[in-house]
């Protein structure tokens, strides 16, 4: 309904333009075609149609020509409404309907033809002055109550016309006259002018936008006359200008600065391309070298990773996040993610987006190329196995402890320290629990079991395979023990040694040590001999002659800190006359006359019959806790409680040989074989460690150390796992005694 | 002791380095056009080995260039022309300022340009990795150009290797004249230009590679005997214009670069010669430890022709929402005929009620009217067939089915990585095997999942008994003496020597130096971490794999 309102109203509107067209044109030619008036032709407005059909089409036209009439009034200042109401009458004005509506039009109608002569003032222009009536430009109402209508040039009235029509005439006119559509009314003398066929061709031509004038050619051939042509007289007559013969100054001056400016380089001409190659051509025809790529510092920019699986828009579902790897995702700064970017699955190809961040990718690439510094960095590409040392095999280098085949329990404290007599027979072990016990290594059976009165630190068989004495260490008191655990011939001598010392004992002056006989129940227990020392010994050990004992009693501040006691002669002394840090543990060299002393952070040698300071080796670690000298006296081992194992070669530096860190906690205790080229160290881990340290009589050749086995069986209690370890003195066998009161031999 | 006193930092690693500051107050030139010198002649700041020392013992943060590069950027004849350019923009500024415009026309006519031919010539070829990141410039018709004369090439020598689509564009990978080369193509939408990107930059990396790839294309082109702006083929051309009417697309001028993009019709040679001129090796007489090394290589040289040929007899027909370009290549790439619909591009060689259409791609749930004798698979297929080098089995790849995931063919998986089974199922039906069922399959692996996890236990138990054993032992008195009867302890050797080998290798392990234990460490904790993700993936997928057999069992 709009839209045909619509095309309704600009048709309508079309057809008032024609409308007044025609009106303008009919005033300006009326005056010549007066006469014309009566002739009468048929001819419809736009196209031609037959006869029976032009009856129906004027009707059709008329009816429309009349709402073309208060429709354009409407337009200027009016709602929508009233186009609708105008829609209506249009639509309901079929031919067979007239009748009843007609009555209504009449009324709608003489309102509205006052509404348009209102109007009508105003299109009309003082230009087109219309000289048949004199009034001029005035309403021409103002005469509407007179019987003429204005003055024509010579001063006469002019009348109307004698009958003035009134709606029903017009009306019927309008049925029954063929030529209404082309008549007319003037304003100007108040009749109607029916227009003859040349007037309605001219104002189709002139609605066409067409020439008035039939016999105008537009198309006229143009004579230029202010052509390029150089032409043989002049097209004006005016002589020529003086200063068409005179040179221009002003020209002259721009030339001869552009000259000058040309001259000068200011100015370049034209620049043309060279495209006489093309654009691109075989660059690299002549020769292939780049200076760059010759360049020695030239580093390459590495290239960008490939993608992986997760970047597939169609990635194995292994690949996406789960919700937790997203989460951290997100939550980790952009330089920490694995990833750079979200995988993401697609069901098709077709849903795949534009990725976000790709021309920031694109750009920190750039970025990369030129503003990222370079540097080489040698990767080498190591295979792990080639790291790990080839050494010999550990089958190779045997005999070695590798099975646990014996404990031996009794103790009800920490086993501190166990001892192997010579003979390899017994095991003598001493514990927290104030007992030193015997055992036979056999059978793993106790034999006798000696109450000290007190937790023994140390304890230490006389080496001497002639006599059989046995040191401890108990508080401050070093106890000699005597357990007859041999044949006959041995405990005989062993006395002999015992009651030899009971006469050079008077001679003794008294130090700070005293030597003592045991006497009752102690005696009985086989506790032959006591030697009072001035504070808590924490270490004895003898010499490999089995007549010298030193015992260690640490202390910062004194420098009684080792004493060497001769058995045979009841003889203490003290070597030292200086405090040089805190003593860890002594041992004699089991050749020479040498004596070593193991301070915190390192170890001295002394010669004992030079009586001076021989070599002094830096341990490099924090603190030793033991020591021990190979058989062959050229290599010492010291265990500390940093965890390491150092091994110094006596003959090489007095820096270690090599650092074994193969503990993972405090090393307690270390030991050489007496025969085997074997040493152990026990640790606090719980571990024993035996390895094989062959040691060449060549000076040249380095001592050879291969890690063959790691003994586990202690049980670590109070942080305390391994406390002592010591090997039989001619079987490959280990003995180690922890602090779960256990002793253990492995085989 | 005579002589001049040593002055620190006047020799030694310091003299090789310029710092970048200086380097451009050497160069005499603004921030700005030093970057760009530099991304055109490819200098880059290197790092020192001892920064301090060269800093002159300052820590502070700086760039550090070599000294070398930025001599040798001395004698550049482009700095001439930045200079120019300099002066150029203050005349044209002047002329503006006192509206003498015939003079800025005249300035106009005059802008200094400068060309990057000898740059392209210093640098090397095979590092710079030519990118389609398409800067929104005026280049962008060049870029295009270029990309389309590449793509063409790659058609012509037929050395498309390896696709990929991924979640940023498709990746390509070619092998040309023996290097591989790879190229991203993002996906045709227009993308967003983000405000914290340096359009200058970018352009000026445009500039040097669309100068670079100019060259490169002509070079390749002459290689294959191909003219030189490519011309299409002048047969394929009339067919062309016979067929379709080129007005209806474009001007003449736009309609070349159109036809070229179609990528359907196959390019003019200078010397027309016989189609395919197989290289054979020629047969050395080799001796016999040669001879497998020859072998093996004509046994690849025949794969790579197989693979070349894989879509030879295949027609293809594009349906309208596919991306066509992309697949058009591909097809074209491995010796396919393609086509689609007339309105979506120009130069479609055949109609999609052709009857001899083998494939038709399509990208959509389902499709009203469907011909009986051809495939019509989504279009994952082309790219799953062009990496897995043959023609895969299109059941997977029906309208509406669950695509299988596409894998990267560009991860190459060593020993202990982690290896998808849709992998596995691809390199097995590259080896010829059928594709075994696939629930037997599974149920095989849980089998031996199961068996391992009971050989574990086994050896949990027997520790467990050992250690009673131990506490009871140690518990010696409490222990009510009796003989049980023992069991026999069957050793097995190969787990005796297996133990032995361990164990020597943890003592081996222990004797390392500090150094190399530190490395050693490095590296296994390396290869842990990568067994620990690769287990990681097991574990998700098998996780997942269980949960869709669950879901299909409800379903059920």
């Amino acid at each position: 309904m709009e839209e045909s309102s619509s095309r309704s109203t600009r048709s309508n509107e079309q057809r008032k333009e024609m409308k007044k067209v025609l009106e303008k044109t009919v005033k300006k030619r009326s005056k010549e075609e007066e006469e014309e008036q009566e002739q009468e032709e048929v001819q419809i407005f736009n196209f031609k149609c037959t006869k029976e059909e032009e009856e129906t089409k004027e009707e059709e036209d008329l009816s429309d020509s009349e709402d073309s009439v208060f429709s354009g009034l409407e337009d200027s200042g009016s709602d929508s409404a009233d186009d609708d109401e105008e829609e209506e009458g249009s639509d309901h004005k079929g031919p067979e309907k007239d009748d009843l509506k007609i009555e209504d039009e009449e009324e709608k109608r003489g309102t509205e033809t006052e509404e348009k002569q209102d109007d009508e003032y105003k299109h009309d222009s003082s230009d087109e002055e219309d000289i048949r009536n004199t009034v001029g430009n005035i309403p021409m109402e103002w005469y509407k109550d007179f019987p003429h209508i204005g003055y024509n040039l010579d001063g006469k009235k002019i009348y109307k016309p004698i009958r003035n029509k009134d709606e029903l005439d017009d009306f019927l006119d309008k049925m029954e006259d063929p030529d209404y559509w082309r008549t007319v009314h003037d304003k100007q003398t108040g009749s109607d002018i029916v227009l003859s066929d040349e007037q309605v061709a001219l104002v189709n031509r002139l609605q066409r936008g067409q020439f008035g004038d039939v016999n105008f050619n537009e198309y006229q051939p143009q004579v230029e006359f202010f052509s390029q042509d150089v032409m043989l007289h002049p097209v004006t007559n005016r002589p020529a200008d003086k200063r068409s013969f005179i040179p221009s100054l002003i020209e002259k001056e721009k030339v001869s600065k552009l000259v000058h400016a040309i001259k000068m380089g200011w100015i370049k001409p034209r620049r043309t391309e060279d495209d006489s190659r093309g654009r691109y051509y075989d660059l690299w025809a002549n020769e292939d070298s780049s200076i760059l790529a010759k360049h020695k510092m030239h580093l390459p920019a590495p290239k960008a990773p490939l993608p992986g699986h997760q970047e597939s828009y169609n990635p194995p579902p292994e690949y996406l996040f789960t919700d937790e790897e997203r989460a951290l995702w997100e939550q980790q700064d952009a330089s920490d993610r694995k990833l750079p970017f979200v995988p993401r699955k697609f069901s098709s190809l077709r849903q795949v987006p534009a990725f976000p961040r790709f021309l920031h990718e694109r750009f920190e690439r750039c970025l990369d190329l030129y503003l990222c510094p370079r540097q080489r960095k040698m990767r080498v590409n190591v295979n792990p196995e080639d790291l790990i040392p080839k050494l010999p095999k550990p089958k190779d280098l045997q005999p070695f402890p590798t099975t646990q085949s014996l404990v031996y329990r009794g103790h009800s404290g920490l086993v501190r320290s166990i001892s192997v007599s010579p003979s390899g027979q017994w095991l003598a072990s001493g514990s927290d629990d104030g007992t030193v016990r015997f055992w036979e290594v056999r059978s793993s059976r106790c034999m006798r079991t000696v109450q000290v009165g007190g937790a023994v630190k140390s304890i230490a068989w006389n080496p001497n395979p002639l006599v059989c004495l046995l040191a401890v260490a108990r508080d401050s008191v070093v106890l000699i023990l005597s357990p007859s655990l041999a044949d006959r011939q041995v405990v005989l001598s062993t006395e002999r040694l015992l009651s030899g010392q009971r006469e050079a004992e008077s001679t003794e002056e008294v130090g700070p040590v005293t030597w003592s006989d045991a006497e009752g129940e102690e005696l009985s227990q086989g506790i032959t001999l006591k030697i009072q020392h001035p504070k808590a010994v924490h270490q004895v050990t003898w010499h490999a002659k089995g007549d010298y004992l030193a015992s260690v009693m640490p202390d910062h501040s004194s420098h009684l800190q080792v004493f060497i006691h001769q058995v045979s002669r009841r003889r203490s002394q003290n070597p030292f006359r200086k405090n040089k840090g805190l003593v860890q543990c002594v041992s004699f060299h089991p050749v020479r006359p040498y004596f070593f002393v193991g301070t915190q952070r390192s170890v001295r040698i002394y010669n004992l019959v030079k009586q001076e300071m021989t070599k002094k080796l830096q341990a490099n670690s924090k603190w030793i806790s033991s020591m021990a000298v190979h058989p062959g006296g050229d290599h010492v081992i010291c265990g500390s409680y940093d965890c390491r194992l150092s091994w110094f070669d006596l003959d090489l530096s007095t820096k270690p040989y090599k650092m074994l860190r193969h503990h993972k906690k405090a090393v307690r205790s270390v030991a050489y074989h007496r025969l085997y080229p074997l040493f152990a160290s026990a640790s606090d881990d719980g571990s024993v460690i035996v390895c094989h340290g062959t040691v060449y009589s060549d000076l040249l050749q380095n001592p050879l150390i291969v890690p063959v086995k790691v003994l586990r069986g202690h049980v670590i209690t109070h942080d305390l796992g391994v406390l002592d370890v010591t090997f039989h003195p001619t079987q490959p066998w280990i003995f180690s005694s922890g602090a779960d009161a256990t002793i253990r031999l492995f085989t | 002791m005579g002589g001049l006193q040593k002055k620190k930092y006047e020799r030694g690693s310091v003299t090789n380095y310029i710092t970048r500051n200086k380097a451009r107050k050497k160069l005499q030139l603004s921030l700005p056009d030093f970057r760009r010198l530099c991304i055109l002649k490819g200098i880059y700041p290197h790092e020192p080995k001892h920064k301090k020392k060269v800093n002159k013992g300052s820590t502070a943060p700086r760039t550090f260039y070599l000294l070398k590069d930025i001599r040798f950027l001395l004698h550049e004849p482009i700095v001439g022309k930045f200079r120019d350019y300099k002066v150029f923009v203050r005349k044209l500024k002047k002329a503006y300022g006192k509206t003498e415009w015939t003079a800025v026309e005249r300035l106009k006519e005059n802008k200094p340009a400068y060309k990057l031919d000898h740059i392209v010539k210093e640098s090397c070829v095979l590092t710079a990795v030519p990118f389609c990141g398409k800067c929104h410039v005026e280049t962008i018709q060049l870029c295009r150009r270029l990309t389309v004369e590449w793509m063409n090439y790659v058609i012509a020598s037929r050395s498309l290797r390896k696709v990929f689509i991924s979640i940023k564009g498709i990746y390509y990978q070619a092998e040309v004249m023996g290097q591989l080369t790879t190229w991203l193509v993002p996906y045709q939408f227009s993308h967003d230009h983000p405000t914290d990107v340096d359009y200058r930059v970018m352009a000026t990396f445009t500039e040097l590679y669309t100068t670079l790839l100019g060259f490169i294309n002509f070079r390749l082109y002459h290689s294959l005997n191909l003219l030189y702006p490519p011309k299409l083929d002048i047969k394929a051309e009339s067919e062309l214009k016979e067929e379709g009417d080129d007005d209806d697309y474009a001007m003449n001028s736009e309609c070349y670069l159109e036809k070229l993009s179609a990528l359907s019709t196959s390019l003019a040679r200078v010397v027309s010669t016989a189609e395919d001129e197989e290289a054979q090796l020629d047969k050395f007489p080799v001796e016999e430890e040669d001879l497998e090394k020859m072998e093996a290589r004509e046994m690849e040289q025949k794969q790579l022709e197989a693979h070349k040929k894989l879509f030879e007899g295949l027609k293809f027909f594009l349906n309208r929402e596919v991306p066509r370009e992309s697949l058009a290549f591909l097809i074209r790439c491995f010796g396919g005929e393609v086509s689609w619909d007339k309105s979506v591009c120009i130069g479609s060689a055949y109609e999609v009620t052709d009857e001899t259409i083998t494939h038709q791609i399509v990208d959509r749930p389902n499709i009203d009217k469907q011909y009986i004798n051809r495939y019509y698979i989504q279009p994952q297929w082309v790219y799953d067939c062009v990496n897995a080098k043959i023609l895969l089995p299109v059941e997977d790849y029906f309208l509406g089915v669950t695509l299988p995931p596409h894998l990267s063919p560009f991860v190459e998986e060593k020993e202990g990585d982690y290896v998808p089974p849709e992998k596995l199922k691809i390199m097995a039906l590259q080896r010829g095997e059928k594709p075994a069922h696939e629930e037997e399959e599974e149920e095989e692996e849980e089998e031996e999942d199961d068996d391992e996890e009971e050989e574990e236990e086994d050896d949990e138990v027997e520790e467990k008994n050992l250690k009673k054993l131990e506490e009871q032992r140690s518990q010696g008195k409490s222990l009510s003496v009796k003989v049980t009867a023992g069991k026999v302890k069957v050793n097995n050797p190969a787990r005796m020597e297996q133990d032995e080998k361990a164990e020597e290798k943890r003592l081996a392990i222990m004797m390392m130096k500090k150094k190399e234990k530190y490395l050693y460490d490095k590296i296994m904790f390396g290869k842990k971490r990568k067994i620990r993700e690769t287990n990681k993936l097991t574990a998700k997928r098998k996780a997942h794999d269980d949960a869709e057999k669950s879901k299909k069992k409800t379903r059920k």
